[in-house]
């Protein structure tokens, strides 16, 4: 088998954003915050991502913004290197290379020109011990610098960012790992360290979590995994020292930030609740509730009027100085484990998985962006360890999207287990799921598959169980009652006592293959009638699937004793097998294809094959660690035309699977690259004219008028070139705003201008662009 | 270290009583204290808090507040009288009459003169003379009654906390020049008048409050403006307490906390200095009464009983005594005394004395057994005092044949007969002479009764010694003659002994250290000597409370046995001495070697922890230990509830 270099995995969307701390840009406008390996810029008012900082190859470790440029933000990865962004533009400014495992970046608006990184001491991956650098930035016109220079601030830091602040002026600099807390003055050169007892012995953690200095004071806040703030005061000195105590959150604070003016202290944790707090009137203190996950960051804008926190479900929830929400950015939220299948909910074209406890959420691959949550489970969920709560572990679509099933179980110790399958439909008006039918204790056991017929005539569902039986569930139309139709159970089967594992519909939905333990039954959904059993070598059946369109004769399924098994279904008889240790096979809904993820010592790979070819399309070796639980093919917005034999099955979907670390992945090949590289080139300029967005558009003109010659040479072309307009464009460029005459009289010439030429559509679009310039 | 058979004794319901007013005396670091039932304390900071004097109270005479002038000591009280104390003879010197309903404060300032707050809003000023306190003027007569005063340091003002407000006496014209008035509480009765409970007037004219809002207020003197206000908790702040040199300022709360206040640059490069609220101390569970900042330290006390002494720890360069937080419980003496042949035990309380028979146990066990008990322990006689004046110390003759006891005002002895039906006759006919006694003791013969009256003393054997400002003499009984003065040593004796057959005193001081002497030949033994040169080990030098018994065993002449609040130890004279970096605690290593190897990690120092908080501990005549314990639990659960605090998850 040959390994195909043109096609990638990456990641796409779905990154975390909550794993560093969010900076507001000083006009508030904007919000930028680390994303995978991009830095994300999103609008503060709109909730929408403005630009996507690409370019460092690791994870973004920390942004912040340029205390000497407000316009500009650095940011930090582990691929060692520190980029300086122009985020209102999305363009790379320069590229600093430290060659360290950056954990998070520290400014100060004293220490111009040096940046503060967290870098292991021993340049290794695995070092459990990190210091506090000083970088200064070489002063070098060429983009990508390397950076000599660095000196040790602190040994010994803690790598989260939270514990490291800057105090009054950027004067000092406070650290806190453990049970200690560390200041350093830059002027005397001198640190003071304070510890604390260990209160292990009572039972208390009061290790330091998290810091933050006071902008106008010499006072530091302190969080402790105990849920105390402490106030540091007067740590100029070994011994007359003194805090004083705050206390109201249960479990550890996880961040702390003091507002700009230095009048309120906000504090957050598992609680899930932001905590103001009055400086210097403690007791006094306001909460925001129900933030809907436990608080992991604070950010404050640099003029106060916008806070943000970053949440535990990948969520950044932006709020008024006034304590009041204002916007949610929510990405994919990763729990622990997805118990769901990937499904691609088909009206929305949106990936459909466990969200929050007890949801369902709608995730748009497209717009990296979450569109809604259904909450399945319609119950209080309640934040504490060891209490059982209601899961959903089954979701099924039909084609249309029109229903949608879902299995919430919950098992409490030494009790039965509570299953209920809910049937929602979908509702044009309010374009969501309503609850049409509730099922309590629809099987006596797990319900182990669950499935929509395919057929267009009738709307059939079908589960299996661990208690031995499918069952099949109809919409029972009562057009006699005034009650609207509801779903009841119209066949129950089963085989030999067997526990069916698996289940699936032929593509024309005129066959169910049932794979109960060893034996694969195929019964027809109308009559209900075992048509054939297919018997393989010893295993458990793991997975079924038809094949599709062309291949629609054959059935796969895969078996726990490493056999991939090919049934011909006209002949009923093996078509062929293969040893492999499959743990999730995926059909293209699109295709032929099928995916095949196998775990090999460790690692997973991929094989793409059509069933009626023994050659399989793709392969790729050690594609992640650990194994693959969950895949789905996504439609592609836009196909793609690769005519290269081993990406051709990318060319109508798109193959998403989620690793074991919940990393969503995928693959991309060279055109798509490609043409992602050729979007982001638009934005290229020369380094000598500035970038504005007047610029952009001449640019883009220029662009088109160079794309217009070359179709001019084409014998192909059509289209009759620009207009002369262009001409009247410039001029009203190149003057300075302020003696252009009025904007009515100049839109009248300019229109004119245009009418120059012919006729076109060409001169629509400028037209269109310049309308909506103007207003702006 | 030898097995007994032990009486657990925990029917001793001792309960001391709640702490009212405190103040110390910085230039001879002395601590006094008052209680709710009128007695005062003198603890001596110098001396490892050791409990110095006790005065006993007196029915009706509860004490509001304490002051020291020089080392003179006096109280005022709701009787409306004030007191001065004879701190030589531990009893009231004189009292007198303020005409002005009940006191609720009083103070001093350093020229010497006292002012009190009345119940009918005047403050009086008294003049300090040498023979006593003489009244001078009063200054502007108020409406409401005066809580709380404060002078100024400079001796011109006096803030004074009333009902809802505070008020600025000039001195020298008497008129009050400011009104500051204090808000109701927010949340709670707004009909309810706050009680300004403490006012702290600083020399640069700040001016704290604390009331019974819950509010801590500092006030700008000069202008009369409130300046900030700290709500420190939803019920009363009843205690403040600044530091010598003002940098600090002590809140106490009813929820049992102690909020200090500092006085801080928020700028670390600027002078500019500012109050601000830091530590909280919570050391209590009922409300803090009584509350004194002495520098390295807070002392506080209230309803709860016991005094928290909490090191201030910036204050102290490297560990030692006074950097470990001290929590003082129970009377630095005996409250119990016991008939070693008779097997009875006399419980001393206030109001009462209670007598009982041990009870008796012939079964045999292991060590750790619980041995069944053949009869009960029985009280036999419940003895209520005469007069108003409480008890302040008894005796029991080991025979169990007498019985005696002593108020400030008289001594009382009386005949017991124990054996079949109990009865119990006074001995009339005292000698005139023995008016009040501060220690009783029969001999061991129970032929004689020595009592000790103008100073503290404690009498013995043959011999008998008396103890005066950490002296300690020697007296012949058979001639009736001084014998011998001890060599002085700095630590007050808290308990001492002279030995049955060798004829030792064994000496142990408040500051632990344990010195024998030979009275035969008037000097310290060679064991003391030795025991001097090698030192005794840091673990029992550090331990908390000070040894309050001593007794020998008769069985056993090398062994003396001692006992703290917290352990008792028998010390076997024929074992070598532990050095520094000998495992002091030993008994349980010792229990899991062998026979053989047990030798070689023997020293003479076997401390048993297995009974807490010890009363009293004996050794009877058959060899068996009485233990009498009083469980701190057992005190606390019978304290009023304290106020409610809202409890995070109920």
């Amino acid at each position: 088998m040959v390994e195909h270099t043109g096609i990638r995995v990456v990641h796409r969307g779905g990154s975390k954003i909550n794993f560093r701390e969010p900076v507001i840009t000083s006009d508030s406008r904007f919000l930028l915050c680390g994303s995978g390996e991009s830095v994300k810029v999103y609008s503060t008012s709109t909730e929408e991502c403005v630009h996507d900082l690409q370019g460092h190859t690791d994870l973004v470790t920390g942004v912040v913004l340029n205390p000497s440029n407000h316009l500009q933000a650095y940011s930090c990865s582990a691929d060692g290197t520190v980029r300086l962004w122009d985020f209102t533009d999305g363009i790379l400014i320069k590229t600093f290379i430290i060659r360290y495992h950056i954990f998070s970046i520290h400014v100060s608006e004293k220490h111009v020109g040096v940046l503060f990184v967290v870098v292991p001491m021993a340049n290794e991956k695995g070092s459990e011990l990190f210091q506090l650098v000083a970088v200064h930035l070489p002063r070098s016109g060429d983009p990508e610098v390397e950076v000599g220079e660095l000196s040790a601030v602190l040994c010994d830091v803690s790598p989260n960012p939270g514990a490291v602040s800057f105090g009054t002026g950027g004067e000092y600099i406070a650290a806190a790992k453990g049970l200690q807390l560390e200041v350093f003055f830059f002027k005397k050169q001198k640190s003071y360290r304070f510890s604390l007892k260990s209160g292990m012995n009572k039972g208390i953690n009061n290790s330091f979590t998290c810091i933050s200095c006071h902008p106008k004071e010499d006072c530091i806040a302190t969080g402790h995994a105990d849920g105390k703030i402490r106030l540091w005061r007067n740590f100029n000195q070994k011994k007359e020292y003194t805090y004083s105590t705050l206390h109201w959150h249960h479990n550890a604070v996880n961040t702390l930030r003091f507002t700009p003016e230095g009048t309120n202290l906000l504090s957050g944790g598992i609680e899930s609740v932001l905590v103001q707090w009055r400086y210097t009137q403690e007791n006094q203190k306001d909460f925001l509730p129900r933030l809907g996950a436990a608080i992991t960051h604070i950010a404050v804008s640099p003029d106060g009027s916008l806070f943000c926190t970053s949440h535990a479900d990948n969520k950044i929830t932006i709020i008024l100085s006034s304590v009041k929400v204002s916007a949610i950015i929510q990405g994919l939220v990763k729990d622990d484990c997805v118990r769901t299948d990937l499904m691609i909910d088909p009206r929305s074209k949106a990936l459909v998985l466990n969200g929050k406890p007890g949801h369902l959420q709608f995730y748009s691959l497209h717009r990296d962006k979450q569109l809604y949550n259904l909450d399945i489970v319609q119950q209080e969920y309640i934040h504490e360890q060891g209490v059982d709560q209601f899961q959903v572990v089954k979701a099924a679509f039909d084609t249309h999207g029109d229903w949608l099933a879902t299995v919430e179980e919950r098992r409490q110790k030494s009790s039965e287990l509570e299953i209920n399958l809910k049937l929602w439909s979908y509702d044009e008006q309010t374009q969501s799921f309503v609850l049409n039918t509730t099922v309590t204790a629809p099987h006596e056991d797990q319900i182990t598959a669950m499935c929509f017929s395919p057929s267009p005539e009738t709307t059939l569902l079908v589960t299996t169980s661990l208690d031995g039986h499918f069952k099949a569930w109809l919409l029972a139309d009562h057009s006699d009652t005034e009650e609207s139709a509801s779903w009841s159970c119209d066949f129950v089967g089963g085989y030999h006592l067997l526990k069916p594992g698996c289940c699936c519909f032929s593509a024309d939905g005129s066959l169910l293959a049932f794979g109960f333990q060893e034996v694969v039954t195929v019964w027809s959904p109308t009559s209900w009638e075992l048509l054939t059993t297919l018997s393989q070598p010893p295993g458990a059946v793991r997975d079924l699937c038809f094949g599709r369109l062309s291949c629609s004769k054959y059935l796969l399924g895969t078996s726990t004793k490493n056999q991939l098994c090919c049934w011909n279904l006209l002949t009923c008889s093996l078509e062929w097998n293969t040893p492999m240790d499959v743990s999730l096979l995926q059909a293209d809904p699109f295709s032929e294809n099928m995916a095949a993820f196998c775990s090999q010592s460790g690692s997973t790979d991929l094989f793409v094959f059509k069933p009626s070819e023994p050659r399989p399309l793709f392969s790729k070796k050690a594609l992640c660690t650990g194994k693959v639980e969950r895949a789905i093919f996504a439609p592609r917005d836009q196909m793609l035309e690769s005519s290269e034999e081993y990406s051709q099955w990318l060319n109508r979907s798109q193959l998403y699977f989620l690793t074991q670390h919940m990393d969503l992945m995928t693959f991309s090949t060279k055109t798509e690259e490609d043409r992602l590289l050729a979007s982001s080139k638009q934005l290229m300029v020369d380094d000598s004219v500035a970038i504005t967005p007047f610029y952009l558009l001449l640019g883009r003109h220029k662009q088109q008028q160079q794309e217009k010659q070359e179709l001019l040479t084409n014998p192909l072309a059509e289209r009759t070139p620009l207009p002369q307009g262009s001409i009247a464009i410039k001029e009203l460029l190149d003057t300075p705003a302020h003696v252009l005459p009025s904007a009515s009289f100049l839109c009248s010439m300019f229109v004119r201008s245009l009418l120059v030429s012919s006729s076109s559509a060409s001169c629509q679009d400028a037209m269109l662009t310049w309308g909506m310039l103007l207003p702006g | 270290m030898g097995e007994f058979k032990v009486h657990r004794v925990r029917f001793f319901e001792y309960m001391p009583t709640a702490i009212r007013a405190m103040s110390f005396n910085a230039h001879t670091e002395r601590l006094a204290l008052a209680r709710v039932d009128g007695s005062v304390e003198v603890f001596n900071f110098a001396d490892r808090y050791f409990q110095e004097k006790v005065i006993p109270g007196k029915d009706a005479h509860s004490i509001e507040a304490l002051c020291w002038v020089g080392g003179r000591l006096f109280s005022a009280g709701l009787h409306g009288e004030i007191t001065e104390y004879d701190l030589e003879n531990l009893r009231p010197k004189y009292s007198l009459e303020a005409y002005g309903g009940p006191i609720w404060t009083i103070i001093s300032n350093p020229q010497g003169t006292h002012v009190i707050g009345c119940e009918d809003g005047t403050v009086k000023l008294f003049e300090v003379l040498a023979e006593g306190v003489q009244f001078e003027r009063n200054l502007d007569r108020q409406k409401g009654r005066i809580i709380s005063l404060s002078w100024h340091p400079s001796g011109t003002r006096i803030a004074a906390g009333m009902m809802d407000m505070i008020r600025v006496f000039d001195v020298l014209t008497g008129h009050a020049i400011q009104r500051l008035l204090v808000d109701r509480s927010v949340g709670g009765c707004k009909s309810r008048e706050t009680v300004v409970w403490t006012v702290v007037f600083l020399s640069d004219h700040t001016i704290f409050s604390s009331d019974s809002a819950g509010k801590v207020q500092v006030w700008d003197g000069h202008t009369g403006t409130l300046v900030k206000t700290h709500q420190l908790t939803k019920w009363d702040v009843l205690a403040l307490s600044v530091s010598k040199d003002e940098s600090s300022v002590v809140a106490g709360t009813s929820e049992g906390t102690v909020v200090q206040f500092q006085f801080i640059a928020p700028n670390l490069q600027q002078q500019e200095k500012e109050w601000v609220r830091t530590r909280t101390f919570k050391n209590h569970t009922h409300d803090v009464r009584a509350l004194v900042e002495i520098g390295t330290a807070i002392v506080s006390g209230g309803m709860d009983t016991q005094l928290v002494v909490r090191p201030l720890l910036e204050k102290f360069e490297e560990k030692c005594f006074a950097s470990g937080l001290r929590r003082i419980h129970f009377p630095h003496r005996n409250l119990v005394s016991c008939a070693q042949k008779a097997r009875l035990l006399l419980l001393q309380f206030p109001g009462q004395l209670e007598l009982w028979r041990l009870g008796e146990s012939d079964g045999h066990g292991k060590p750790g057994d619980i041995l069944p008990l053949k009869t009960k322990p029985e009280k036999l006689l419940y003895l209520k005092r005469k007069g108003k004046d409480h008890i302040c110390c008894s005796a029991l003759s080991s025979c169990g044949g007498w019985l005696a006891y002593s108020t400030v005002s008289s001594v009382r002895l009386y005949r017991l007969q124990t054996d079949n039906n109990i009865s119990i006759t006074k001995v009339p006919k005292l000698p005139k002479v023995l008016r009040s006694a501060h220690q009783l003791c029969f001999s061991s013969e129970s032929s004689y009764l020595f009592a000790a009256s103008s100073q503290s003393s404690v009498l013995f054997g043959c011999s008998c010694l008396g103890e005066n400002d950490c002296e300690v003499h020697v007296y012949n009984l058979q001639k009736l003659e001084l014998h011998c003065m001890v060599p002085m040593y700095s630590s007050c004796p808290s308990a001492m002994g002279i030995h049955p057959t060798t004829n030792n005193l064994t000496m142990v001081h408040a500051d632990q250290q344990i010195f024998e002497f030979s009275i035969a030949e008037k000097q310290y033994t060679v064991w003391s000597r030795k025991l001097q040169m090698q030192g005794l080990h840091n673990l029992w030098l550090n331990r908390d409370t000070p040894v309050t018994h001593v007794t020998f065993n008769p069985k056993n002449p090398d062994q003396i046995l001692l006992h703290d609040m917290y352990m008792f130890c028998i010390i076997d004279q024929s074992l070598p001495l532990p050095d520094q970096k000998t495992q002091f605690y030993n008994q349980m290593t010792l229990r899991s070697l062998s026979e053989q190897e047990r030798p070689s990690h023997l020293h003479a120092f076997k401390v048993c922890k297995s009974f807490q908080d010890l009363m009293c501990m004996r050794l009877l005549d058959d060899q068996s230990l009485v233990v009498v314990e009083r469980p701190l639990m057992a005190i606390n659960s019978q304290l009023p509830a304290p106020v409610r605090q809202k409890k995070f998850a109920t």
